[in-house]
């Protein structure tokens, strides 16, 4: 058995300790907000936060995990509220939606280190993250966006 | 607004009578439905007539039912909430969204009390034009107009009748707004008033508002499936998870039309969490408790695979056979006057021959399908642009008739043709799997699975010879292509004319250009070969339009002449044409210098029935191009949806910027050699160009928006490097020609 905490509740799992979280996560939590896109480290729709920081889960071993925090796209915020989620409503940046999961979660550690990115800082942050629907311009704006509400607010970035 | 746009808008001038459409009834425990018929009219946006072809070739009992059962597009419960039931399928372009709108305006409802369904499947939710239940070809939103403002319209005069008869007053005292209707003091919500709507006669004539009146269309709407997307709620086929639900993944052939001739399980078996490894058809499925064991069960397993009998689609070996085919004449797809001899009085000549790569779609989710089932029904979730072909797909693989499947449509985390497939290819895979297992799964492609297992956008080479006069302006153009037809062996095949898969051609035998042209002819080599092909985001202007727009750039250079002033010659008396075309030159400032080190490019296109022009703007970079903005322009006659409308131009030109750039699946010893994204590459975030996009104001025929936007983009960037570069690029993807002389 392995313990882990996610999006602040404690779980044990029954998996062999090279498990990728994403499948701890998705197939034996219920956690389907993460995606599966490449398996392999390539497209970050699978992004989520370990101790703060964001990593693939596809690549990253259930036993990395074990003891550790977890945060998810379910757990980003409790309302829809936080900047990020805000912003990307007001911009309507979801197309297909199935990358945006991934693309909130390293926009969230984006901000959270950086409250006033550059363009070239979300360059340089979000170009680990695919969409294939190309909401990449709207993706930049909302993070603007979002960067200038929580300077605003002081919200939960 | 321009002056030059008049409002001349035609809705509001239908009046349908009673025999047109409707039936209204009641909702089980209370409520109003709302289902009706409109007549299948039967046109493409571009006017061709598609819809006969394709569901009568088909055989597949297509068309729309003379009544529509009462429930089909709108239902209103007494708790106020107005369920929109969709005809289409949501994959990123808004119809989510835009389908409501149309509800909405007619209905005066309040947007909050909107929630949306997909339908199962069924003929009142077939396409109007297309006969068949389809989510494509850049149609939703035109081919939808009339019938969701009917539903709209319907149910809000169905309500009016129920409060004038509650309270006793005339119907036409009666107001409607924000879900609500008053006359004088009295005031009741339309939850309140549903069941008595239902418990009425059918209205007799229903009229639809004036675009005056219109509070949605025109101006739009927040997307209604956001927040699920931004929270992680939303539903797509990869997250179906019900109990007793297992998971499998399948080891296909390494090359086309491979099969297997043996397999070892044992070890497969001994991975924890594997439950049954069983052969179909298509290869070994192995099922699991969860996806993470059957891919390691997968990787277990050792088959010995017997190899095609022959390989003939190797990359290099068939780009050589469709040049030497392409020198040749081609069957008939356009032809006027005598071409060779034209030719033969031109002043001058210019000549090329264009590459184009096999494609993959790789939309974000894997492609994927759940199925459970029984003795007698088969129940299947799957995010699919043709639900009703599923079902009978799935039907037949299992020796029953289509109403024993139930097809449950889910969020597709992208589509852009590949769920679209004519042989239902991996909805059969699951049910095969489900069938030999007899155990309720969910199958699950990878990555590598998607990549090299097909479908791909066909590979094509075309030579093209065009002929000036005097002044430089065109004469004789003569064209031949050679590529697999989409269509061909396909339940589409009957929409093949004459040898002539109108996919393979569009944008080159239907171009504008043509028309002016006295002599010309095009040619059609249509290929065979094992590798699976099919639609791909724009289908086959994603290599006409850049043949065509590259090629007249070529020209207007060999003429002397500006780029976008030789299309306003080519394309004079279009006025849709040519505004379209004005109107991205001036955005984008066509007229005035660019900074040191840029480069701009122009295309145009017309598809889908919409008029696209983009001028996009380079530097050199590391010898490829850099896009550092694109200024797009759209007519595509009323823009429903106008921020829809800018996204979806947005998505198809970073679309089109990977396709141009980096698209490209090569086939080695009948294999694909392309396995994820570190060598399939996809444009990111630092790749992503300033894009502003300009809708002309129209009030012209409606025409598509989530395709049209690919065409031009390709050609608009491959021009734009001949500006800086003086280079052409005549064999795609980009990546593989060199600039760095320049």
């Amino acid at each position: 058995m392995i313990s882990l905490t996610v999006n602040h509740r404690s779980y044990e799992v029954d998996a062999s300790p090279d498990m990728p979280l994403l499948w701890v996560l998705r197939d034996l939590l219920g956690l389907t907000g993460t995606k599966f896109g490449c398996g392999v480290a390539q497209c970050g729709a699978c992004t989520v936060h370990l101790n703060g920081e964001a990593v693939r889960s596809c690549v990253t071993r259930v036993s990395r995990a074990a003891g550790q925090e977890v945060v998810t796209v379910e757990g980003l915020s409790a309302n829809n509220d936080h900047p990020l989620q805000l912003a990307w409503a007001e911009f309507d940046v979801p197309q297909c939606g199935y990358c945006q999961s991934g693309q909130l979660m390293a926009a969230a550690e984006l901000l959270r280190e950086n409250p006033n990115p550059t363009d070239k800082d979300i360059d340089d942050a979000m170009s680990g993250n695919i969409c294939r629907c190309g909401t990449y311009p709207r993706i930049r704006q909302a993070i603007h966006k979002a960067a200038e509400l929580q300077r605003k607010g002081g919200a939960n970035g | 607004m321009d002056k030059r746009f008049k409002n001349k808008m035609p809705a509001g001038k239908p009046e349908i009578t009673r025999r047109d459409f409707i039936r209204t009834g009641a909702v089980l425990g209370g409520g109003l439905l709302i289902g009706f018929r409109v007549s299948a009219g039967g046109r493409l946006a571009d006017g061709r007539q598609l819809g006969a072809g394709m569901a009568g070739a088909a055989g597949l009992g297509g068309g729309i039912p003379a009544e529509a059962s009462p429930n089909a597009y709108l239902r209103i419960a007494p708790n106020n909430k107005i369920t929109v039931v969709l005809a289409h399928a949501e994959m990123g372009q808004g119809i989510w969204t835009t389908l409501p709108m149309l509800i909405a305006d007619e209905l005066d409802a309040d947007w909050k009390d909107i929630q949306v369904e997909h339908s199962p499947v069924g003929k009142d939710w077939n396409h109007t034009v297309f006969g068949i239940q389809i989510t494509g070809g850049s149609s939703t939103t035109w081919s939808e107009f009339d019938r969701y403002r009917m539903a709209g319209a319907t149910a809000r005069v169905a309500l009016v009748q129920a409060a004038a008869k509650r309270w006793g007053v005339a119907a036409d005292t009666c107001m409607t707004a924000n879900g609500y209707i008053t006359a004088g003091d009295k005031k009741a919500s339309y939850g309140e008033l549903a069941q008595e709507a239902a418990a009425l006669p059918k209205p007799e004539k229903v009229a639809l508002r004036p675009a005056s009146e219109w509070k949605y269309i025109g101006k739009g709407a927040r997307r209604l499936d956001g927040p699920a997307k931004i929270n992680g709620s939303a539903k797509f086929g990869m997250d179906m998870q019900m109990p007793g639900m297992l998971t499998a993944v399948v080891a296909h052939a390494p090359a086309f039309g491979g099969k297997v001739r043996s397999f070892d399980a044992s070890k497969a078996k001994m991975v924890p969490g594997v439950k049954q490894v069983v052969q179909i058809p298509s290869g070994v499925a192995v099922i699991a408790d969860h996806f993470w064991a059957a891919s390691q069960g997968r990787k277990a397993l050792e088959i010995v695979w017997d190899a095609p009998a022959v390989i003939t689609s190797d990359t290099p070996a068939q780009v050589a056979e469709y040049q030497k085919l392409a020198a040749t004449k081609g069957l008939p797809a356009a032809q006027k006057g005598n071409v060779e001899t034209a030719l033969t009085g031109a002043s001058k000549l210019v000549e090329a021959e264009y590459v184009f790569p096999y494609l993959a779609h790789a939309p974000m989710e894997p492609l994927n399908c759940t199925v459970k089932l029984d003795k007698e029904q088969c129940e299947i979730w799957t995010g699919t642009q043709m639900p009703g072909i599923d079902q009978a797909a799935a039907a037949k693989a299992l020796g029953f008739t289509p109403n024993q499947v139930t097809v449950n449509t889910v969020f597709l985390g992208g589509g852009f043709g590949r769920r679209a497939t004519p042989s239902s290819d991996f909805v059969v895979e699951a049910v095969q799997i489900a069938k030999a297992s007899g155990q309720f799964i969910k199958m699950v492609w990878t990555r590598e699975d998607d990549m090299k297992s097909g479908y791909y956008r066909p590979a094509f080479v075309h030579k093209v010879k065009v002929g000036l006069d005097g002044s430089g302006m065109p004469i004789a153009w003569q064209h031949n292509i050679a590529g697999q037809s989409i269509m061909e062996g396909t339940l589409f095949g009957g929409m093949i004319k004459n040898g002539i898969d109108e996919s393979s051609v569009e944008g080159i035998s239907d171009s504008p250009y043509l028309e002016g042209i006295p002599d010309h002819y095009i040619g059609l080599h249509t290929t065979k070969s094992p590798v699976p092909v099919l639609w791909f985001r724009s289908v086959g202007n994603t290599h006409t339009a850049y043949v065509m727009e590259t090629m007249v750039d070529e020209l207007a250079h060999a003429a002397g002449q500006d780029p976008v002033a030789y299309r306003r010659a080519l394309l004079k008396g279009k006025p849709r044409h040519l505004a379209t075309l004005n109107l991205a030159a001036e955005k984008a400032g066509w007229d005035q210098p660019l900074p040191a080190g840029r480069f701009r490019g122009v295309a145009f296109h017309e598809s889908f029935g919409s008029y696209v022009a983009q001028v996009v703007e380079i530097s050199m970079e590391k010898g490829q191009p850099k896009v550092h903005k694109v200024t797009c322009a759209i007519d595509c006659g009323v823009a429903v949806n106008p921020d829809g409308v800018r996204a979806q131009m947005e998505s198809c030109i970073i679309f089109a910027q990977t396709m141009a750039l980096y698209g490209e699946i090569t086939i080695e010893k009948g294999m694909v050699k392309q396995n994820n994204f570190y060598d399939y590459r996809i444009a990111r975030m630092n790749e992503a160009p300033v894009i502003e996009v300009f809708i002309v104001p129209s009030t012209e025929k409606m025409g598509g928006a989530g395709e049209p936007g690919v065409p031009p983009m390709a050609p608009a960037l491959a021009n734009a490097v001949f500006a800086a570069t003086g280079k052409r690029v005549y064999k795609l993807p980009f990546m593989n020609n060199s600039f760095s002389n320049a």
